[in-house]
Parts: C-alpha cells; sequence; structure tokens
C-alpha cells in the first residue's frame, strides 16, 4: 500500500517571550498508508491538535523529518504546500468552521475554487454530487445557522471530501454532537473516505470513537504511543496495535 | 488554462466574498462612489467652467492667436484710412489670413420713441462675430450681403431692442439715424444682456457702411480703428513681425505699426492654473478621504475575517491567493463604486443645475462631459481601491492558519 505519510523523530518547540522554549511534541514516528484508520487520543494540551496541524501540513516540526507522498515537507515551498494540502488532505473540525452567510453548497464549492483544472469549472456539480452522498440533497441551499449540529458536520465532512483528499484528518469530529448523531457522522465519514481508499486519522477524547478505527495511538506528554483500541484518555498505555499489518504498521 | 482559472477563481472568489458582505461593501462603497462622484464633478464642471471663461475672454479680446495692430505716424499726423485699410486688406490677402478685422467704436443717434439718443457703436467687419464668438439672441450675424444694403444693417444690444419694443427681427425693424445725413438702420440680430451692469443701448456696424453715414453724424471718428486677426498659434509671431512690415512700408515714411497678441493665449502663464491647481487640490482630499474611509473599514473587516481565511488556507488557499483575493475584493468593489460615482456626476454636471452654477454664461461650445473627467474617476477609484486594500491584503497574508482557526 502507498505510503502517504511518513514521520521519523518529529518534533515540535516553541519559543516563549518570557521563559524557556516549550517542547510540545518530541520523537514522534508515524507511518500512515493509504487505507489506515487512525486514532489518537489525549489529554488537553498533550499536542494533539499540534501533532495534527504537523500532519495536516499547516504546520512544520523544528526537529526530525516529516514526508508526504514522498516529499519532505520542511523542504517544499509554502505555496507548493499549500496546493499539496489543498489537494490531497481534507480537514474535519470540531466546530464545523463552516463559513458564515454561504449555503452548504457554497460552502462545499469553496475548496473547489483553489483546484485550477475541471474541478474548478465543475464546482457546482460536484458539490451537489457530494451533498447529496452526505444526505444533504435537500438541504443545498440552507444556510449553515438554519442547519442541525449533525448537518453542519455533514457540510463539514462533504467539503472536507470534496476534491477526493488522500489524507482525512478529523479534530475532535464529535466533539460538537450528541453520542447517536456523532456515531453517525463517524460512519459517513467512514464510509466515504473507504469509498477512495483515502487514510482517516481521528483525533478524539471518545473512547468509542476511538474504537472504530483499527489502528490506536495515545499523545502522552508530547510522545506518541501505541493504545489499546477501546483504551481512553488516561488509560494504560498499549503495545499492540490492533488490526494493522506489519506493512502498515507503526514504528513507536 | 492554468492561469486563465487562476485569475477567473480569483476574480469569482472575489465577487462571492462581495455578495456576501454586501451590506459593509455598500457602506463602504458609498463613501467611495460619493467621493467619486465629487471629484469627477469638480473635474468636469472644472472643464465646463473653464470653457465658460475662455469664451468670455474670448468675446472680449478674441481667439487665440487674435493679434491686433495700432497704425500710424510717428509725428501723429493723420494718416489716409483708405491707404491703410487697402495695405490690410493686401495683408490680409498676401498671408492668405481668412479672419481680419477692422475694428473701431463711434457714435450714432438713434430716434426712439421716447427721444433722440446717442448709441455708442463699434465698427467691424463681417469676421468679426465668428474671431469674438459673438452671441445673437434673434436674427443673424453680419452677411457677405450685409455690405451691399444701402439701409445699413445694425446688430443691437438687448437693451437697444427693449427701447425698440423687442420687435422680431425677422419683420426687418428698423430705426432712424440721425444727423446731418439722416439713414435708416435696419436691425438684423440681436446680442444678449452681458449682465446688470449693461444698461446702455450699443450697436455692432459693419466698417464700410459706418465710414458712409459717420460723417453725417459725428465729426470724424472718436479713434482711429484697430486692426486683428485671427492666425494659428504657432504662426503668430511671425505673422506678426511680417504684417507690421507690410504696413509701415504702405504708410511710408514716418508710419509705424505696432502688433500685440491680444487674446488670452498671450499670457505667458496659463491664466487657468489657479482655477486647475483648486479643482485638482479638491478633489485629492476628497479622494483621500474618501480612501481614508475605506481602508479603516477594510483592515477591521479583515481582523473579523482571521478564521475565515484560515479556513481557507487549509483548503489550500496560498499566501498569494489570499493577498490577491483581498485586494481584488477591494479593488472590485471600488472600481463599481466609481463606475456609479461617475454615472452620478455626469447627471450631475449635465443637468440645469450647472448652468445655474457657472452664474448663467451660456456657452457657444457647450463640452459635453470631459471623458477625462469619468477616466480619472473609474482609475482613481480602482488605485484608491488597491491601494486601500493592499494593507489589509498583508494583514491577511501574516494570518497563521493554526490561531486563524482556533481564533
Amino acid at each position: 500500500m502507498t505510503v502517504l505519510l511518513e514521520a521519523t523523530g518529529v518534533g515540535r518547540t516553541v519559543e516563549l517571550p518570557d521563559g524557556p522554549p516549550l517542547t510540545i511534541l518530541s520523537g514522534v514516528d508515524l507511518t500512515v498508508h493509504e487505507g489506515d484508520r487512525l486514532s489518537i487520543v489525549g489529554r488537553s494540551g498533550s499536542g494533539k491538535s499540534t501533532l495534527l496541524n504537523l500532519l495536516g501540513l499547516m504546520d512544520s516540526p523544528t526537529a526530525g523529518e516529516l514526508r508526504f507522498l514522498g516529499h519532505d515537507t520542511r523542504a517544499l515551498r509554502g505555496s507548493t504546500r499549500d496546493r499539496l494540502r489543498g489537494r490531497e488532505i481534507g480537514f474535519v473540525f470540531q466546530q464545523f468552521n463552516l463559513l458564515p452567510g454561504r449555503t452548504a453548497l457554497e460552502n462545499v464549492q469553496t475548496p473547489l475554487l483553489y483546484s485550477n483544472g475541471r474541478e474548478f469549472w465543475r464546482r457546482e456539480q460536484i458539490a451537489r454530487e457530494i451533498l447529496d452522498l452526505v444526505g444533504l440533497g435537500d438541504r443545498l441551499h440552507t444556510r449553515p445557522e438554519r442547519l442541525s449540529g449533525g448537518e453542519q458536520q455533514r457540510v463539514a465532512i462533504a467539503r472536507a471530501l470534496v476534491r477526493r483528499p488522500r489524507l482525512i484528518l478529523a479534530d475532535e469530529p464529535t466533539g460538537a454532537l450528541d453520542l447517536e448523531t456523532g456515531g453517525s457522522v463517524m460512519g459517513l465519514i467512514e464510509e466515504v473516505a473507504g469509498q477512495t481508499d483515502a487514510a482517516l486519522v481521528t483525533i478524539t477524547h471518545d473512547p468509542a470513537i476511538a474504537s472504530r478505527s483499527t489502528r490506536h495511538f495515545r499523545l502522552e506528554s508530547g510522545r506518541l504511543v501505541p493504545s489499546d483500541a477501546g483504551v481512553g484518555v488516561g488509560g494504560p498505555v498499549g503495545v499492540d496495535v490492533g488490526g494493522v499489518g506489519t506493512d502498515a504498521g507503526v514504528s513507536v | 488554462m492554468r492561469a486563465v482559472t487562476g485569475a477567473v477563481s480569483t476574480v469569482v472568489e472575489a465577487l462571492e466574498e462581495l455578495r456576501i458582505h454586501r451590506g459593509r461593501v455598500l457602506l463602504s462603497l458609498i463613501g467611495v462612489a460619493i467621493a467619486v462622484c465629487a471629484l469627477t464633478t469638480v473635474v468636469g464642471a472644472g472643464a465646463i467652467a473653464e470653457q465658460a471663461n475662455r469664451e468670455v475672454s474670448e468675446r472680449q479680446s478674441g481667439r487665440p492667436a487674435t493679434i491686433q495692430f495700432n497704425v500710424g505716424s510717428e509725428g501723429g499726423e493723420a494718416v489716409d484710412a483708405a491707404t491703410i485699410d487697402a495695405a490690410w486688406a493686401s495683408v490680409l490677402e498676401r498671408y492668405d489670413i481668412a479672419f481680419g478685422s477692422r475694428n473701431s467704436y463711434g457714435s450714432l443717434t438713434v430716434q426712439f420713441a421716447g427721444g433722440a439718443a446717442a448709441v455708442q457703436v463699434q465698427a467691424v467687419d463681417q469676421t468679426y462675430g465668428e474671431m469674438h464668438r459673438v452671441r445673437l439672441i434673434d436674427g443673424e450675424w453680419f452677411g457677405p450681403r450685409d455690405a451691399d444694403r444701402l439701409a445699413p444693417a445694425l446688430i443691437v444690444n438687448e437693451v437697444f431692442w427693449d427701447r425698440l419694443g423687442r420687435p422680431p427681427v425677422w419683420t426687418h425693424p428698423t430705426v432712424a439715424l440721425l444727423g446731418e445725413a439722416p439713414a435708416t438702420g435696419v436691425i438684423t440680430g440681436v446680442t444678449p444682456s452681458q449682465g446688470e451692469w449693461d444698461t446702455e443701448p450699443t450697436a455692432f456696424v459693419l466698417n464700410d457702411a459706418y465710414a458712409a453715414i459717420a460723417p453725417a453724424t459725428v465729426p470724424g471718428m472718436q479713434q482711429p480703428p484697430t486692426y486683428e486677426m485671427w492666425v494659428p498659434d504657432e504662426l503668430a509671431d511671425p505673422l506678426t513681425e511680417v504684417v507690421k512690415r507690410d504696413l509701415v512700408a504702405a504708410i511710408g515714411e514716418g508710419g509705424y505699426a505696432e502688433g500685440w497678441r491680444n487674446d488670452y493665449g498671450a499670457w505667458s502663464e496659463d491664466p487657468f492654473l489657479i482655477l486647475k491647481l483648486l479643482v485638482v487640490g479638491v478633489a485629492v482630499v476628497i479622494l483621500l478621504l474618501g480612501a481614508l474611509g475605506l481602508l479603516n473599514i477594510a483592515l477591521v473587516t479583515v481582523r473579523a475575517r482571521i478564521r475565515e481565511i484560515g479556513i481557507r488556507r487549509s483548503f489550500g488557499a496560498t499566501r498569494s491567493r489570499v493577498f490577491f483575493s483581498v485586494l481584488m475584493e477591494s479593488v472590485v468593489g471600488t472600481f463599481v463604486a466609481g463606475v456609479v460615482g461617475v454615472a452620478v456626476s455626469i447627471a450631475l454636471v449635465q443637468s440645469p443645475l450647472m448652468t445655474l452654477l457657472l452664474g448663467g454664461v451660456e456657452l457657444d461650445d457647450t463640452p459635453g462631459f470631459p471623458i477625462e473627467a469619468a477616466v480619472i474617476g473609474i482609475v482613481s477609484a480602482t488605485a484608491v481601491g488597491a491601494l486601500a486594500g493592499l494593507l489589509p491584503a498583508l494583514a491577511a497574508v501574516r494570518v497563521r492558519v493554526i490561531d486563524a482557526i482556533r481564533f
């Protein structure tokens, strides 16, 4: 299977104005293949979002090497990295982050504005199809403020997947939803990701959501360690990575 | 194709932003539209006011380049008028000068209903009317056949006409010209009143006609005639010299001829410079105020849109794309505001209000709305949009994706 992302000894340190540098992440080793289902759990402040930003090419590591589709991300020009992110990575945010004032259709079309090919000219049709896929074919022209939480997250999912990314990064995708809606939203993400064989990396507090993945990790004091399926935040550090073959394995 | 798609998608994004934020955009652009309207109106009205000034000036002292000659003898002896007239006619013919006029002042005694009155007359040649943009409210300026009339043709001012009871010129109204050799004058045209100060009757009469009746009414001319010619600007200086030389030669020994430009174009400085500077100064201040308002709103708006910019960056919007997108929003918006401002300005400048502002001066050649004013308005609006969009665009580029999404 194709290696999408490969992190080797990745660390992230930030300079503080009134103190010594703060290390948020250190020594992160991770390999993500096409079709992988990963979950990462961790306490607040453990570095989950920082890791997601690194994996999503929105930030650069201060230590180690991070390769995306074979490219050393630190060697890429800013604009190349931006285009690579837009083309290959889809984000699902906890707070949905839908653009206010725009309808569901317009929100889903937005990523296609940054595509230079046929996708741009066919953006409306593509957006309609994906909204239909997530069950919102009848809410195309509804604005986010008139949609329920679950519907908003489905719009956000449609928007994240509209360019058929190979890596989906979901940051607490069900954090703002009730249990039942959260479950159906995750089912939807997995279903759509499955159709394109995209890898799905989910950051969550919720053990139930984490347990849906095939590979489980826990962030502890800035270090990424494998974890048992279903073990929530603060649980014991696992040694087995359930359901993962050796090729798609993780070196920790 | 890739570049075209990139450009189109940037404009599409800008238009979408304008549509979404139309309330804010409208508020900020109203200021720009008003500023552009004011700028364009000031420039357009300035051009019309300049034309009005020019025409008033041309009526008094001729169109550029009008050269005036005084001819006489150095000893002050009388020079035979017929000799000078012949020399003048010869000069005009020799140098192929189409517009030349003898110009002298005198008076005629006219019998009005209320009694006889002395009327100041200006004796001119037929070409004088076009040289001085003489306007008429009734009748026509002297034509070639007026020189052959037995009853001299008169073009009278409005006061003169009023005293006759404003008879229509097509009825060929006549007046009795008194004196030793009484004659009848036919009124062929009426010039409008020059203002409240214009209270005395005056008249234009053709030179040759005046020469025939003047001795009978007034003993001799009040002053010797001056000679005017209207020539192309670039020929003014060389023609002045050769005409002077030829006139002196015609008078003979002891003769002299002075020639000088009389029109506004002869002034070394642009007579409308102060007006132009004033207009430009006012316009620049207006536009700066509009730009400041726009910049203010644009900066506040970008701060309010940090999260949105972060989200767009996460979808793959590059820094340059965000920069041009924010810049384009401003440019597209101000361009539209500029077009609206110019349209309103055209309506204002072409309205009757403008005539009132000119103090009732009616123009001979009413200029259309100056194209340069419209171009200046739209270009300024777009430039202001680009300048006012620059700072917000730079601010938008500096947004860090992670911080923006958490904003």
